[in-house]
C-alpha cells in the first residue's frame, strides 16, 4: 500500500508539473461544451430573406407580414422583378427569397389554389433545408387561418410532437458526444503516453527490477487519470445543466456509474496501446486514429449511424463510444433506467474486461 | 579464508527458439566484490543480467542471487538487489528529493528511514542546496552519481550496473568509480558491465563473454598474464575477435 501511494504521488507530480497539459485536460471539456453550446448550433434565427411580391394584394400582404413577424426571418429586401432574385443571392445579401406570383389572392379566392415559390441558397444545404421548412410551416399556418370556419370534405392533420427535446436543442445530442470524446482523450491518450514515456526514459526497467508488482504499476498509473476524468465528468454535467439547460432526466447515480465504466474501458485501451508500443509518437498516433476518430465519426454523435454504408455500420459496433453515447442519451435525455440500457452496458463491460485482459497479458509477456 | 558467495551460477543458459543467447555459464561472485561483466554487444551480457535480476526465466541451469533461487524466488531477489541502467533513470520533472522519495517508496522503506538517509546522502554528495531542484537542471555527472546513490538507497546486497558511465567525461567517471569503491567497501557487491577497458582494470575480478559463453574469468592481473597481454584492452580484443556472432 505504501509503495502504491509513493507511486501515485509521483504520478501527480508529473501531472502538476506539466501545467500546460493539465490546463488543456481540465479546460478542454469546458471549451468544448461552450463551443458546441453557443457557436455550433443548427438553429437558424433572423435569417435575411427577400420578397418578390408580384401580387400586391391584401392576401399577399398578410402572408408577408406573418413571415416578417417570425423570429426566424428578417425581410431585408423587396424585389421588383425575377432578375433581381439572382442578384440578391449572388451578392450574398439573402439566404432565401419568397416569390408571390401575380394574382395570388385572386387565385386563392376563386380557384381555391395558389402558388408560393421558395428559393433558397443551397450552397449550405442544411441551412437551406431548415429555412424552407420554417417558411413552409408559416405558409401552412396561414392557410389554416384562411380555412377557419370552413369545412373541408377530407382533411388529415399530422400532429408532430418532438419527444424528449421539444425545442430541438443541439445540446441534447452533443453533451453525450463531448463526454465520450473528452473521457477518451484523457484516459486513452494520456494513459498510453504516460506509460510509454517511462519506457522511453528507461525508468520502466527500474520499476520492473524493483519489488513492485506489474499490476500495481498499471493501477497506479491509471488512478490519477481516473480522478481527472471524474473532475471532467462533473464539469461537463454541471455546465450542461446550469449553462445549457440540458436536464438530467434519469438517475444521476446511474449516469455517473456508466461514465466510470466507459472511463475504465478507455483506460484499458490506453494500457493496451502502451503495452504494444515503445515510443510516445506511435502511442499518440494509435490513440488518435484508433480511438479518437472512430469516436467522433462512428459513435452516432456527429453522423447518424443509420445513414452509414453497411460496412461502417458494422465497424461502429466495435467503437465503445457508440454504446456509451446511446447510454448517456437514454439516461440523461430520455430519463430511462437500467432496463433499457442493460444491453449496451453489458457490451461496454465486455469490452472493458477484454481490453484489460489483453493489456495485462501483453504487459506480462514483455516482462518474460 | 572462505569468502561468502552472493551470486552462484551453474551452467545457466537461456535459449530463444534455436538461438542460445547465454550458453551454460558458470561463476560465483563474492560479497563486497566489484565484478566486471564484459563482452561485445550481442555477447549475451544483458540476457544474463536479466536472468540474475529476476526479469527473465532461465532455460536451464541453476543460479542463486543473494541466496535466493532465480526460478522460484524472483520477488525476494528483487527486494535485495539494486539496479542502474545505461540510461540514467531519474525523473527529470521531479526534484532530487522527490526522486529519492519515490524510489525509496517503491522499495517500501519507512518514512523515518527515508528522511534520515536522504539527509546523509545529500550531505555525502554535497547536494544539499540542490535537493529542491528539478533533476533536469543538474549536470549529467551529478545525475549519474545521484542515480547510483538512489539505486543503493535501500541498502541492497548486490547492485547491478548496466554500462553506468556511458557518455560522461573521464573526470566524472573517476568520481563515479569512487562511489562504487565506497559502496563495495560498505559491503555492497557491485556487478558492473562496461565498454571502458580502463574501468575493467578497477574491478576486483573480470569476466568476458563471447558468443554467450564465458571465455575468461579472473583478476585483471591474472587475465593479462593468461593471455600474455599488456592491458585489459588487449585481452578483450583477443577474445572478442574470436566471436562468430555479429553485434545486434
Amino acid at each position: 500500500m505504501k509503495q502504491f501511494l509513493a507511486f501515485v504521488r509521483k504520478e501527480f507530480y508529473h501531472i502538476f508539473r506539466d501545467r500546460r497539459t493539465l490546463f488543456i485536460l481540465l479546460g478542454m471539456p469546458v471549451v468544448q461544451i461552450i463551443l458546441f453550446g453557443f457557436a455550433l448550433t443548427n438553429e437558424v434565427k433572423n435569417s435575411k430573406i427577400a420578397i418578390l411580391d408580384m401580387a400586391k394584394d391584401e392576401t399577399a400582404h398578410t402572408l408577408i407580414d406573418q413571415l416578417n413577424a417570425s423570429r426566424y426571418f428578417d425581410i431585408v429586401e423587396y424585389l421588383q422583378s425575377y432578375d433581381e432574385v439572382e442578384t440578391a443571392f449572388r451578392t450574398g445579401k439573402v439566404r432565401m427569397a419568397v416569390v408571390l406570383p401575380a394574382g395570388f389572392g385572386r387565385d386563392l379566392e376563386h380557384l381555391h389554389q395558389a402558388q408560393v415559390q421558395l428559393l433558397a441558397d443551397a450552397s449550405d444545404p442544411n441551412v437551406a433545408n431548415t429555412l424552407t421548412n420554417y417558411a413552409g410551416s408559416i405558409v401552412r399556418d396561414f392557410q389554416d387561418g384562411l380555412l377557419k370556419g370552413q369545412q373541408l370534405p377530407y382533411r388529415i392533420n399530422a400532429e408532430v410532437r418532438m419527444l424528449y427535446n421539444p425545442q430541438l436543442k443541439g445540446a441534447y445530442s452533443f453533451v453525450p458526444g463531448v463526454m465520450a470524446m473528452v473521457l477518451m482523450l484523457v484516459c486513452t491518450l494520456m494513459t498510453a503516453i504516460t506509460i510509454v514515456r517511462e519506457k522511453e526514459m528507461g525508468t520502466m526497467e527500474i520499476m520492473l527490477v524493483s519489488p513492485l508488482k506489474p499490476m500495481l504499476i498499471i493501477v497506479a498509473k491509471a488512478v490519477p487519470y481516473l480522478l481527472l476524468s471524474a473532475i471532467n465528468i462533473s464539469s461537463i454535467l454541471l455546465l450542461s445543466v446550469f449553462v445549457l439547460d440540458v436536464p438530467i432526466n434519469g438517475s444521476l447515480l446511474l449516469l455517473v456509474g456508466e461514465s466510470l465504466l466507459f472511463t475504465l474501458t478507455c483506460l484499458a485501451f490506453g494500457l493496451l496501446i502502451s503495452a504494444s508500443t515503445s515510443s510516445q509518437q506511435t502511442a499518440m498516433f494509435i490513440s488518435l486514429t484508433g480511438m479518437f476518430l472512430p469516436t467522433v465519426m462512428l459513435s452516432g454523435f456527429m453522423f447518424p449511424i443509420e445513414n452509414m454504408p453497411l460496412p461502417l455500420q458494422v465497424i461502429s459496433h466495435a467503437v465503445p463510444a457508440r454504446w456509451f453515447y446511446q447510454i448517456v442519451r437514454n439516461v440523461m435525455i430520455k430519463g430511462t433506467g437500467l432496463e433499457t440500457i442493460w444491453k449496451e452496458t453489458l457490451i461496454l463491460l465486455g469490452m472493458m474486461l477484454l481490453l484489460t485482459t489483453l493489456a495485462v497479458k501483453k504487459f506480462k509477456i514483455r516482462l518474460a | 579464508m572462505e569468502m561468502e558467495k552472493v551470486i552462484e551460477v551453474k551452467q545457466l543458459s537461456k535459449r530463444f527458439g534455436n538461438f542460445t543467447a547465454v550458453d551454460a555459464i558458470t561463476f560465483d561472485v563474492y560479497k563486497g566484490e566489484i565484478f566486471g561483466f564484459l563482452g561485445a554487444n550481442g555477447a549475451g551480457k544483458t540476457t544474463a543480467m536479466r536472468m540474475l535480476s529476476g526479469l527473465s526465466v532461465p532455460s536451464s541451469g541453476e543460479a542463486k542471487v543473494a541466496g535466493f533461487d532465480v526460478y522460484r524466488q524472483t520477488e525476494l531477489i528483487k527486494r535485495h538487489i539494486g539496479y542502474m541502467s545505461q540510461r540514467f533513470s531519474l525523473y527529470e520533472d521531479l526534484t532530487v528529493r522527490e526522486n529519492i522519495r519515490f524510489y525509496a517508496g517503491i522499495y517500501g522503506m519507512s518514512d523515518a528511514f527515508i528522511r534520515d538517509k536522504t539527509a546523509s546522502l545529500l550531505q555525502q554528495l554535497h547536494m544539499e542546496a540542490e535537493a529542491g531542484k528539478l533533476v533536469k537542471s543538474l549536470p549529467l555527472g551529478w545525475k549519474q552519481k545521484l542515480a547510483f546513490s538512489v539505486a543503493i538507497f535501500h541498502e541492497p546486497q548486490i547492485v547491478f550496473l548496466d554500462e553506468p558511465t556511458g557518455g560522461v567525461d573521464p573526470v566524472t567517471r573517476r568520481e563515479f568509480w569512487n562511489l562504487i569503491y565506497e559502496a563495495a567497501a560498505s559491503g555492497i557487491t557491485v556487478f558492473v558491465t562496461t565498454h571502458y577497458m580502463d574501468e575493467a582494470e578497477y574491478c576486483s575480478r573480470v569476466s568476458i563473454m563471447v558468443d554467450g559463453r564465458m571465455d575468461a574469468l579472473g583478476t585483471p592481473a591474472e587475465l593479462k598474464k593468461q593471455f600474455d597481454a599488456a592491458s585489459m584492452d588487449e585481452v578483450f580484443l583477443r577474445l572478442a575477435r574470436k566471436a562468430v556472432r555479429t553485434a545486434d
